[in-house]
């Protein structure tokens, strides 16, 4: 079955084309790596599927349903739910709070102004169980945003599993951290991957051959390859256009 | 912070929130003996003071549904005072109907605000959120001008500058309520803005409620966990109104007169100002701020013409050295508060404070005198000013207020380190402590 599919997807900002026809069928259940060099467009295709911008032309279809250009948390809703390469939490609430709220619209709370938060039994457990889960249980009460880089970088990563979505954008999860954190990360990720659909875009090939099910190759707004992860190492074209100077570095 | 996390940590999540819970009602249980205890402090016992907690309380109900959409949402709004007028006409013209003879009892009246404000709210809302920031406070700002206009030119139902009246003692009489002493106003209005106040605490603990703080933090992300900002801002933007309508109605309860000044850019300034002396991201700041700026409203015009000016001064001081209001300065202090070092920081504020005074009579004669032969020549050169009579065509005056201005300004720098270093002093002490 197919998760996630892009046909001939194209994004120009004025007369700049940044994204210039990728179509891509993702696979549900696969853990699915995109990477590229910088300024591939890796984020921008993102956005599309994410919804924080509207495509120029082409489609995406989410379990067979087309989103195109849809509002995001009409997206989030049919989910899909995403992470930010730029850490994107809601700096002066808790931790927990940061949590809670991420859990409410999945439990079907919505504009609820007749419920006291508190009081929500399945938010507050499913919301100790993410924080166990992102090992931040320690840090609850803390204001997010004075938390440390790494561990704002975990609590981007719980909004975004919060939900529950089926399917799962990361954008670049393990950027700026340390060895031993990206470790964590991937520890982290590989659990939360469990019974889902992900997405992620990565630039620390260690991360994404450890991880990916697949891999696709985006260069200058087109993808170039897609495959498993050994073929990938393989492809001539992938070598001449990208990752022969990575995977030296 | 680590430690505190984890001391609370060791109860188990359902005894915590009990004993929070039980911590909460403790509060409010508080606040309703205060209010129920206030008219009879003494200094308040007589009409004038009766009348000014009155007032202070139908500020404070105005303030706190102010504070939902700029503490709470981050909204801006240069025109909240629009929702209370308008549920201040709705309230006084149903009054108007009790008097004719409609059976509804005068205590409910500000339910009729309520409502008023609910509808334009949800009205307004619906076209002035899709953006936040400027462009809603430039929006809002927009809003006030047109409905304050638009007042002006049906007298029929605003009475213009002058108002319309109403008479609030007619109708059923409830408990034997007639509400003409204003002992019995102050507990209705009381009693209202105590059920506002548990109400907007109560909306701020609900989903919704707790999806406007995240819409003030990022509204981005919220729309990536399912919420559209534009409507989470269209439903505290029709609560924060409501609440706004009731305080117009207890308004005209109050006063029995409603005139188009209460839908005017002077209220919505008032409320901006409320909010931030008190503090603009806390509950009880909007508290704080409501009863001190109605306080200095009513008591400064007492004493001087030029009373706006002060109020303006009071303003920038707040914004430019306490940004986050008088709750701000509380909750720096509170921690501190509990040091034998906090001895010293007293001991620091008080030099630094005679000083501050010095600065301030200067600062205060200079203004009165300048005021006064601006806006009163007729008035002549001979006036009194701290039970000193003095004569403003002698260079005297002057040249005494500028040197107390700045010898005042010149200690009162000097006596800043000293501060800092007490401060410094008792925050460290406030660290080992923990």
């Amino acid at each position: 079955m197919i998760a996630l599919k892009l046909v001939d997807l194209h994004k120009s900002f004025g007369v700049t084309p940044i994204i210039r026809g990728v179509s891509l069928d993702v696979h549900a259940g696969e853990r699915h790596a995109v990477i590229g060099p910088n300024g591939a467009g890796k984020s921008t295709l993102f956005n599309l599927v994410s919804g924080r911008f509207a495509p120029t032309s082409g489609a995406i279809l989410l379990k067979g349903e087309p989103i195109t250009g849809r509002a995001p948390f009409e997206i989030y809703r049919r989910g899909l739910a995403r992470s930010f390469q730029v850490t994107n939490i809601f700096p002066r609430l808790s931790v927990y709070e940061n949590i809670r709220c991420s859990v409410l619209w999945s439990l079907g709370y919505g504009y609820s102004f007749r419920r006291r938060v508190s009081m929500l039994r399945d938010a507050n457990e499913r919301s100790e169980a993410i924080l166990e889960r992102i090992r931040l249980a320690s840090r609850r009460d803390v204001q997010a945003g004075v938390l440390t880089y790494a561990e704002q970088r975990a609590l981007e990563i719980g909004i975004t599993i919060a939900g529950n979505a089926e399917v799962v954008l990361l954008d670049e999860p393990t950027s700026g951290m340390s060895r031993d954190e990206a470790a964590a990360a991937v520890d982290l990720i590989r659990s939360i991957s469990q019974g889902r659909t992900l997405v992620m875009v990565e630039h620390d090939m260690s991360v994404v051959f450890d991880l990916a099910d697949r891999i696709s190759v985006l260069v200058y707004g087109e993808i170039i390859a897609t495959d498993v992860p050994e073929r990938i190492r393989a492809n001539a074209a992938v070598q001449t256009a990208y990752l022969g100077a990575a995977v030296d570095a | 912070m680590s430690e505190a996390g984890r001391a609370t940590g060791v109860l188990a999540p359902s005894t915590r929130s009990v004993l929070a819970r039980l911590e909460q009602h403790r509060l409010w249980l508080v606040a309703a003996l205060i209010l129920v205890a206030l008219p009879y402090v003494p200094g308040l016992t007589g009409n004038f003071g009766r009348s000014l907690l009155s007032q202070m309380g139908i500020a404070a109900v105005f303030a706190l549904s102010y504070n939902l959409l700029l503490g709470q949402t981050g909204l801006l709004s240069f025109g909240h005072a629009v929702y209370f007028g308008l549920g201040g006409y709705a309230a006084i013209h149903l009054m108007r109907a009790i008097s004719g003879g409609l059976p509804i009892p005068m205590p409910l009246v500000p339910l009729a605000g309520a409502a008023t404000g609910l509808f334009f709210g949800l009205l307004f809302g619906s076209v002035t959120v899709r953006r936040a920031g400027v462009i809603f406070a430039l929006i809002s700002l927009g809003v006030g001008e047109l409905v304050y206009a638009l007042l002006r030119m049906l007298p029929a139902i605003s009475g213009g500058e002058e108002g319309i009246t109403a008479n609030r003692t007619v109708g059923l009489h409830v408990f034997g309520l007639t509400l003409g002493p204003q002992l019995q106003i102050y507990y209705l209005i009381a009693f209202w803005a105590f059920v506002s106040a548990a109400l907007m605490y109560a909306f701020l603990r609900t989903p919704v409620g707790r999806m406007c703080n995240a819409v003030r933090d990022n509204a981005e992300r919220a729309e990536f966990i399912g919420y559209d900002p534009v409507r989470v801002r269209i439903v505290v933007l029709a609560v924060a109104a409501m609440f706004a309508g009731l305080a117009g109605g207890l308004h005209a309860l109050n006063y029995e007169i409603v005139a188009s000044e209460a839908a005017g850019t002077g209220r919505s300034g008032a409320v901006l100002l409320m909010a931030y002396i008190g503090g603009v991201a806390n509950f009880l700041g909007a508290i704080l701020g409501a009863v001190t700026i109605t306080w200095l409203q009513v008591n400064l015009s007492d004493y001087t013409t030029a009373w706006q000016l002060y109020l303006g001064l009071f303003f920038v001081i707040f914004v430019l050295f306490a940004p986050r209001g008088l709750a701000g300065l509380i909750v720096m202090h509170r921690e501190v508060a509990r040091t034998r070092a906090f001895f010293g920081l007293l001991r620091a504020y008080a030099i630094a404070l005679l000083p501050a005074i010095v600065m301030a009579i200067g600062a205060i004669v200079l203004i009165e005198i300048n005021y006064r032969s601006a806006t009163q020549p007729e008035a002549g050169p001979k006036m009194t000013l701290f039970w000193i009579d003095i004569d403003t065509s002698t260079p005297w005056p002057w040249l005494a207020a500028i040197a107390l201005l700045a010898i005042g300004y010149w200690l009162f720098r000097r006596s800043l380190p000293a501060v800092s270093s007490a401060w410094e002093h008792a925050a460290e002490a406030a660290r080992t402590q923990r």
